[in-house]
């Protein structure tokens, strides 16, 4: 039975897997029990008994690595000397990083902001026309597409062939240029422009999901406010400006901060489309870098923390418009 | 990287397998490499192998090595395969666990405590961070030691060894100092195989005169290891500006990154990669080798685009099928020519066998594999070709086809100088991180000296 301790097939492996399982819901089930058995269970036994197993999970699972990845940051690239806060220094002066911040933070400014007005400005032209289904599916499909497709296809769109005799072009947007008489350009080289290049495809992918939130939150705008407001002559853009943005503000917020948490986190686009060469970098790309092909854990675990700490008044801005919103409903 | 013809094609694979349901392709794979590994008793056959060797480590039968690689299919089949006649000697299954992310996921592993028996690590570097930083690899037996003294060239042991202690048995090589042409336009054009540095500049200056466009075709795209071939071509130049010595040193870090003489040989391969009149034919401007896939970047050859293509062996792997690879066919490999025409200073690769513990059934699995004998049954089983050992005592006959002949020669030829591929030697972070974006840091504007400041800048202090 030693091949409980080191499964090596994969029939090992699932007959482990599955022991696991049973094991788990026997050890539940127990829990449950006996916090069930006494007729009137203390309110802390009730508490310790339900949430105690997802608090441990976390505990080991998000709390103890978020822990010790801020431990890392403070420790050499091998994790065994204390160097202070040098992988801070490096991550906040070094020229390649610095360029590393300053493309993250392009990043977290531009997806947001351009996904979110492009999905509003889309959802209020759309809505309660004829083919108002049609349109928000086509806008919500590229949302189904994994990032690392998404970043093939735009690789595509962005394929450089020299403008030279009897070369086709082969990506479309260049297609384009050769069309209009512009030479080729090779989009994913030239800098800083590249980095907007790639910016698109996030775009592309999270429009969608804005679109979606705020036409249900224009379609929550109750009648009788648009029908006053008609009667005190307003339409058009003043209806936009003066109803319809007001009205939907909590969930623009939602929508801006949420955006702007997953962009922070961007990394598959950043590694398929350039891997992170012609200076388009990003946080999590380096820290991913540094940590598993550098072997710098010390630098990685400070990109990382540096990552959380810049999430932090995002989500909490986040939650706190969550609870305002709700308190308006 | 030494083994990037698996991974370009593994590339591929990925897009593939990405339209269909990813999960039970990859469950799939793992079923079927366990079940290859353990292949060896249903075929009864007597071993093609002397047992003998195998007894000292005494009754070992039933034992079961495992084994984790970079290789993957279809290249596995044949390593695979090579690794039976030791289970018909010694009753050892070999269970062989091939993955994609091998470089990342190897020291995961063994910092969670669960590493392999054996694992096949593409770069000294690597073997150097391995027993440095994680003090994980277990020194190379006696046995081992013996097979290596008998079979391979010092040099080659010296690869396999960090701080004096011997660690890791070169596994096959590579040889990287060739460059592609067409033998027939080569003949119909009354050009000669370059024989100098200087013969070589004066004929690309020639081709571009006379074919009135660029020569050389290069590229070095390789999707997150973008920059390897560009590398390859840099420390060429190295070995043979500098000199092996320097080289050396340089990968030592004994002289700086941007020592003058690593300038140097820098800039005189910025003779051709960064001169609009010779590269990059057919495919655009300089800037465009950084964005040319590498395994696409010489097809020119074969239609009359480009002339001239500087590549390891290994771009044999990349030609299409029915492509008549000889010395007066369609395509074939010259030596990328020295300073002077007696000097044979050539760049090297290939993977090393590490172990990470001293179990009799992994020692003797590893004596297996630096012995001749493995040599010469890898040999047999790779029908297909392209593979290549440095054991001297390999039998060349037994090699698929007349090009490995023709690198095996190179290889063991005693007047080649080998320099083992500086990248793979380097610390990661410079092997594998900033001269890899040094390369395509120069190749889009940046000046050499700029380049190598700061790949100097990034050397790791500790």
């Amino acid at each position: 039975m030693d091949w409980l301790t080191a499964a090596g097939s994969p029939a090992q492996k699932f007959t482990l897997m599955l022991f696991a399982i049973v094991l788990f819901i026997g050890v539940v089930a127990l829990i449950l029990f006996l916090v069930d058995r006494p007729k009137n269970p203390r309110k802390w036994m009730l508490v310790l008994g339900f949430l105690g197993l997802p608090m441990l999970g976390l505990g080991f699972g998000l709390v103890y690595p978020a822990i010790d990845t801020i431990r890392n940051s403070f420790l050499n690239r091998d994790g065994t000397r204390f160097v202070g806060l040098d992988n801070y220094v490096t991550a906040l002066t070094d020229a390649q990083f610095l360029l590393v911040l300053r493309n993250t933070a392009i990043w977290v400014i531009v997806v947001p902001v351009l996904a979110t007005v492009i999905g509003l400005v889309y959802a209020v032209v759309v809505d309660r026309s004829r083919f108002e289904r049609f349109a928000k599916a086509l806008i919500f499909l590229p949302m189904a597409i994994s990032m690392v497709g998404a970043s093939i296809i735009w690789r595509f769109v962005y394929e450089f062939r020299p403008d030279q005799q009897g070369i086709q072009q082969v990506g479309l947007l260049n297609q384009v240029l050769v069309w209009l008489g512009i030479p080729p350009q090779q989009f994913l080289i030239d800098q800083p422009w590249n980095t907007f290049f790639l910016i698109v495809v996030l775009i592309w992918i999270q429009t969608g999901f804005a679109m979606t939130l705020l036409s249900a939150a224009i379609k929550a705008i109750p009648d009788d406010i648009v029908e006053a407001a008609r009667l005190d002559g307003l339409s058009g853009l003043g209806m936009f400006r003066f109803i319809t943005i007001p009205s939907i503000r909590p969930t623009l917020v939602v929508v801006l901060t949420t955006i702007a948490i997953a962009t922070l986190k961007v990394f598959d686009i950043v590694r398929t489309m350039t891997a992170g060469n012609f200076g388009t970098s990003v946080v999590a790309l380096e820290f991913y870098n540094q940590s598993f092909r550098a072997f710098n854990s010390g630098l990685g675990a400070a990109l990382a923390v540096l990552l959380f700490v810049l999430v932090i008044p995002i989500i909490a801005y986040n939650v706190r418009q969550l609870r305002l919103s709700e308190e308006v409903r | 990287m030494t083994r990037k013809a698996t991974s370009a094609r593994h590339r591929r694979r990925t897009l593939a397998a990405g339209a269909s349901l990813a999960v039970v392709a990859l469950a799939l794979a793992a079923c079927s490499s366990d079940d290859g590994g353990g292949g060896g008793e249903e075929t009864g056959a007597a071993p093609e192998i002397d047992c003998a060797p195998y007894e000292q480590f005494g009754d070992i039968s039933g034992k079961t090595v495992h084994v984790y690689t970079s290789i993957v299919d279809p290249e596995s089949q044949a390593h695979i395969d090579s690794y039976k006649p030791f289970t018909e000697c010694t009753g050892v299954e070999i269970n062989y666990e091939p993955s994609r992310e091998f470089e990342a996921q190897l020291p995961v592993r063994i910092q969670a405590g669960n590493p392999p028996d054996i694992a096949i690590i593409n770069q000294p570097g690597m073997l150097r961070t391995l027993v440095r930083q994680f003090d994980a690899v277990t020194p190379a037996p006696q046995a081992v030691e013996e097979e290596v003294d008998a079979n391979f060239s010092p040099e080659w042991k010296e690869y396999g060894t960090v701080d004096g202690t011997f660690y890791a048995a070169p596994y096959d090589a590579n040889v990287k100092s060739f460059v592609w042409y067409s033998p027939t336009a080569f003949a119909d054009a009354g050009y000669e195989v370059p024989q100098t540095w200087d013969d070589l500049l004066a004929l690309s200056d020639q081709i571009a005169s006379d074919a009135g466009g660029p020569p050389w075709c290069a590229g070095v795209e390789s999707g997150d290891a973008t920059g390897w071939p560009g590398t390859d071509f840099i420390e060429d130049m190295v070995l043979r500006v500098a000199g092996p010595d320097v080289y050396n040193q340089w990968i030592e870090h004994e002289i700086p990154f941007n020592d003058p003489k690593i300038v140097e040989a820098w800039d005189e391969a910025g003779k051709i990669l960064k001169n609009p009149e010779l590269v990059n034919a057919g495919l655009g401007d300089v800037r465009s080798i950084a964005t040319t896939p590498w395994t696409d970047a010489g097809q020119g050859i074969l239609n009359g685009t480009c002339w001239l293509h500087r590549a390891a062996n290994f771009y044999a792997a990349q030609w299409p099928e029915g492509t008549n690879v000889a010395e007066d066919g369609d395509v074939w490999a010259f030596y990328l020519p020295a300073m002077t025409q007696d000097e044979r200073p050539t760049l090297v690769a290939g993977p090393f066998i590490a172990a990470f513990n001293d179990k009799p059934e992994v020692q003797a699995f590893q004596t297996y594999l630096a012995s001749t004998d493995w040599s010469n049954v890898k040999a047999k089983s790779t029908p297909g070709g392209g593979w290549v050992s440095a054991n001297k005592n390999l039998d060349p006959s037994l090699l698929a086809n007349d090009f490995d002949r023709y690198v095996y020669q190179v290889l063991t030829d005693p007047t080649t100088v080998a320099g083992y591929d500086a990248s793979d030697a380097m610390p990661s972070e410079v092997g594998a991180g900033s001269f890899w974006t040094g390369i395509v840091n120069w190749l889009t504007g940046q000046s050499t000296q700029q380049v190598v400041d700061q790949i100097e800048n990034g050397w790791p202090s500790d």
